[in-house]
Formats: C-alpha cells, structure tokens, sequence
C-alpha cells in the first residue's frame, strides 16, 4: 500500500474496477491503483496468481490493465486522467470481437 | 527509401540522451529525441522538471543530485530539437530508422545517425517470493517518489546492496517512511576484494563522501541495519508479509508489508540485442554490455550508444559520454573538423574519466550474491511472465537445452510480454553452471521487434506512402 505525502495536486477523479476514485494529477495508472489498495494489477494468464508493479519504468510487465477499453496497457507508463477506466487484468487478456 | 529527415535521432532522453541532443543541436545538427515517458529525465532525473517547480517538499526528499538533472532538461527545453515524448520504439535499422509508436498510431523516423541512450534497469532479484504484491524493486519506491510522492504505508524491508539501496534508504527515511529493517548481503569478502581498488576510487571522493554520509544519516535514524544476510525470502501467500534471511549463523524474521529489492544495475540491452551487435559479459557485476569503440561507436556505422546503455557508470558519466558521442557523430557527418573535435572532447573526456573513478571500487563492494545470480532453490521463479523456476530450467539443462534461446522450446522462458527482460541473466547464469561454462560462453536471448508490444492498430493507422513500404 502507498501513501501520498501531500495532497496539493489537482484531484483527478477515476475508475478503478468500475469505482469512482481520487486520484492526483500527474501519477501513474499504476501508481493511483497502489494508493487505492496496494493490490494486485493483475492475476496471470498460467496459474492465475496475483501480480503487483514490480519495477515501475516499463520492464516488467507486470502492471498490464486495461485501461479505457485497451487491455495490456503498461499501467506505469500511463498517466491518469479525468475519467480514466482502469480495469485490472484477470488471466490473459481477450480478444474483443466487433460483430 | 525517403529522405533522411534528421542527422541524429536519439532514443531515450535521460542524461546521455538530453545532454547529447543539447550537444548534438549546438554542433547545428538537426536532432529528433524519441522517449517513452511523458516528460524528459529518464529514470534518474524522472519529473524532475515539476518537482523542481511545483513540488518543493519532494525536492527535499529528493536531494541536490536530482535537483541537478533539471539543468539538463531545460538543455534540452532550450536546445530547440524535435523531441517525441511517449513514444515507443518498436523496431530500429541499422541503415538509420527507427520505428516507433504514440499509443495510437505507428511512425517512422529517418536519420543518418541513431543514438541508443536506452540507460540501465533494475537487476532482477529473484528470491521465494519476489512475485508477490508488496514486492517491487527499491528503484520502483523511488520512482514513486519522484513521479507521485508516494511512499509505502507500512513498514518496509529494504534488501540487497549498492549505493543506489542506500541512496533510497536515505530519501525514504527524509520521507518520513517506516523502514522495519535494511538487510545487506555485502560481506567482509567484499570488503576485502574491494580494498584494492580503494586509491584509485580517491579520485571520485565525493562519491565515497556521500556514500559515507548517507549510511551515518540512516544510522543516526535509528534504522536497524544488518550485514552480510543470506537465504532471503519473501513470506506470505497472497502478498508480502516479511522477509526472512541468514546472518551471523542465525535465521532472522521480520514484518513487512513492503519490500524493496535492489542488486545493482544492469544496462537495458533490449535495444542493441535488437540490433544484433556484439556483446561482452562484465566478470564483476555478471551483465552484458555492448561491444563500443570510441565515444559510443559500434561495429554499424550508424549507430552510436551514450550512457549506462553501454556499461553502467551513472548519470554524470553517462550525461560525459552523451556530450562526447554527439561530437563523435557530428565528426563522422563531417559537420566538424578534426581539429574542432580535439578542442571541445578533452574537456568532457576528464569530466568522463573524474566519474568514472569511482566505479571498480563498487563493482568489487558490492557484486550480485551467487544465490541471487543461479538461485539455489528448485521453487524459485525464475520467468515471470510464464512462471518458470529455477528447477525447471535445470532440468530443462539436463534435457539437453544448450542456451536460452533453445531453452524457449523446451519451457516459453522469455517469451511473455516482458520479451526476456525481467530473466534473460538469470537464464544465462543457470545455464552456464548448469553445462560448467562460462556465461559468455551461454549466450543471451535473441531479441526481435516489436521490442514493445504493438497493437494491429497502431500499425494499420501509420501514415506511410506506397514507395516507403515498397
């Protein structure tokens, strides 16, 4: 779990899962679901276990969410915005089909 | 083919990169810089510019180190160059393109010269239980500093070594941040091998000075400290609940709900693997680096690389060595004389050289522990993009895989979306005791665009002319 020191930045609001949550203007995707719960950003496609951001400069993958509808977005390399989607990935991501 | 729109284009705009393209545009070369984040620093001067200007209580927590990258960044600002933020690179040729992509839409830029100044990441530490959320990396914590002024909540195990460890060690502790335990895995050995390189490393004394200062301010924090651990692992089933290790010949528990790994860095080879370029293995440190002559040049005539991309010797060395390749460049474009060259390089050649001083002396004090390099327990994940451990591999070893790319048919090791980042060393570590040879011997994953994952349309959005993709 991670804590703001301040809070002086601009409140930006977001979903997470569908929630709406405050986030600060200027952080990551992945750093606003860190302040949120500090949990899990993923489960894994093999054994579905939970994943968390592990190196937070876009090497590790491990913070791959959806993010406005696209899935396998880098959380980390994201910053939030007014009215984000964040939605955390379960397993692989699927393939979306247009009919 | 069209024409080439720029002289140089840089990839990655963190000190090497910035201070190149400052170089690069007052020589009169027309520079584009292409870079993933959102705001020039790289990873060691991230945001730096807000927080030298709007967050000041992040500034203090941060240090006058960091405050030093915004000069470069206003540079850079001040230097007039194309400069593409949040801009992935996918896929890079030799003859001078560079492929890249906004998130929305691919694109193309041409160059006669490409500099990589791709920088370092983080060693992958991998212990029981470097999976679970809770875990990250202590450059992970940092940059949370630095881009969001976070810190973790609860109390926090800080494991590993490097200066870098106790660099956030003493930022986190300035931020007010609960630190349970640090937990060192440099022993007396090291120290031993390290005494050698002791007078030559005088001549980087700042370093040594402000290494010593940082350890007395944690210690005067009242922050337990202890040496020479070994056997760490992370506890708990869902997420990290505390780190148990080995030292003085007694096993140690203690709480945490964050955890902070760091074994020293590594150069990011993703770019020049790409490129297929000859790569040389460090004895000390156990990471690849690229084969480069002088001032970055490598065996492609186009492609240069500045910075810790080539070897890790930090910012102010890499920003040294980014000065130096632009000028390097612009000699090899015949935008400058030789003689204009030997005027302006000597400076920034001892500037290089003053840095570097420093580096034999913490390559030897602090190596990568072998339990962390060839990880001892069969249970260890090793790939975590696809969950391949340590015993996996070894018996794929025994099977008759020779080296990591024959391995990804025996297990899909490397092959998730990480592209082999987070195990390719950790591979090649096991691999080679595995078979008894050295690691230069073992090889490194093949690395293939798209470097980055790229979606169908991002690319069928790309503004290309037929004659182009003829």
């Amino acid at each position: 779990m991670l804590k703001r020191r301040h809070s002086d930045a601009a409140v930006v609001l977001i979903l997470i899962d569908g929630v709406t949550v405050e986030a600060r203007a200027g952080e990551s995707a992945a750093a606003a679901v860190l302040a949120h719960d500090g949990g899990a950003t993923r489960t894994t496609p093999v054994s579905g276990a939970p994943r968390a951001p592990y190196c937070m400069m876009g090497v590790c993958f491990e913070c791959l969410m959806e993010i406005d509808g696209v899935a396998n977005r880098q959380g980390c390399m994201v910053r939030v915005a007014e009215g984000m989607s964040i939605r955390r990935q379960q397993g692989a991501r699927a393939l979306e089909r247009e009919t | 083919m069209s024409a080439r729109q720029y002289d140089l284009a840089i990839i990655g705009a963190g000190p090497a990169g910035m201070a190149a393209a400052h170089e690069a545009r007052n020589l009169g070369l027309k520079v584009c810089v292409i870079d993933e984040q959102d705001g020039p620093g790289g990873q060691i001067y991230r945001d730096v510019e807000h927080v030298a200007m709007k967050r000041a209580h992040d500034l203090d927590v941060l240090g006058p180190d960091y405050k030093y990258g915004f000069g470069l960044v206003d540079g850079l600002r001040a230097a007039g160059v194309t400069h593409l933020k949040g801009h992935t690179v996918w896929q890079i040729e030799a003859a001078g393109t560079v492929w890249c992509s906004d998130g929305e839409k691919a694109k193309r830029i041409d160059a006669r010269r490409i500099l990589l100044a791709t920088g370092a990441m983080e060693r992958p530490v991998p212990v029981p239980g470097w999976t679970l959320p809770g875990v990250m990396t202590a450059g992970a914590a940092q940059i949370l500093m630095k881009s969001a002024g976070m810190v973790p909540s609860g109390p926090i195990a800080i494991c590993g070594s490097g200066p870098l460890l106790l660099l956030i060690a003493d930022q986190l502790v300035r931020a007010g941040a609960n630190i349970a335990v640090i937990c060192e895995t440099t022993t007396f050995g090291d120290y031993l091998r390290a005494a050698p390189k002791l007078p030559e490393a005088m001549r980087g004394f700042e370093y040594l000075q402000k290494g010593l200062a940082m350890r007395r301010r944690i210690k005067a924090a009242g922050v337990r400290i202890v040496g020479g651990i070994s056997a760490l692992r992370i506890d708990g089933s869902d997420r990290a609940e505390g780190v148990s290790f080995k030292s003085g010949g007694r096993e140690h528990s203690v709480a945490a709900s964050t955890v902070l790994l760091h074994q020293g860095v590594v150069p990011n080879t993703q770019a020049s693997r790409q490129l297929r370029l000859d790569h040389l293995w460090h004895d000390t440190q156990h990471y690849w680096y690229p084969k480069t002559g002088a001032h970055g040049a490598t065996t492609l005539e186009n492609i240069f690389i500045a910075g810790d991309g080539a070897g890790v010797f930090g910012a102010r060395a890499a920003e040294a060595s980014g000065r130096l390749s632009a000028l390097q460049i612009a000699l090899s474009l015949g935008r400058i004389k030789e003689a204009d060259f030997d005027l302006k390089a000597p400076p920034w050649q001892t500037e290089l050289k003053h840095h570097r001083a420093v580096r034999p002396l913490l390559d030897a004090l602090f190596p990568p522990p072998a339990e962390i390099l060839n990880p001892p327990g069969d249970e260890t994940i090793v790939c975590r993009c696809e969950e391949i451990t340590a015993g996996d591999i070894r018996k794929a070893a025994g099977l008759g895989a020779p080296g990591p790319n024959q391995l990804k048919a025996f297990l899909r090791a490397g092959m998730g979306p990480c592209q082999g980042r987070m195990c390719g060393l950790t591979v090649t570590e096991i691999l080679a005791a595995a078979h008894g040879k050295p690691p230069a011997a073992i090889g490194a994953y093949r690395i293939r665009p798209p470097m980055k994952p790229l979606s169908l349309a991002e690319l069928a959005d790309m503004d290309v002319t037929e004659s182009e993709v003829g």
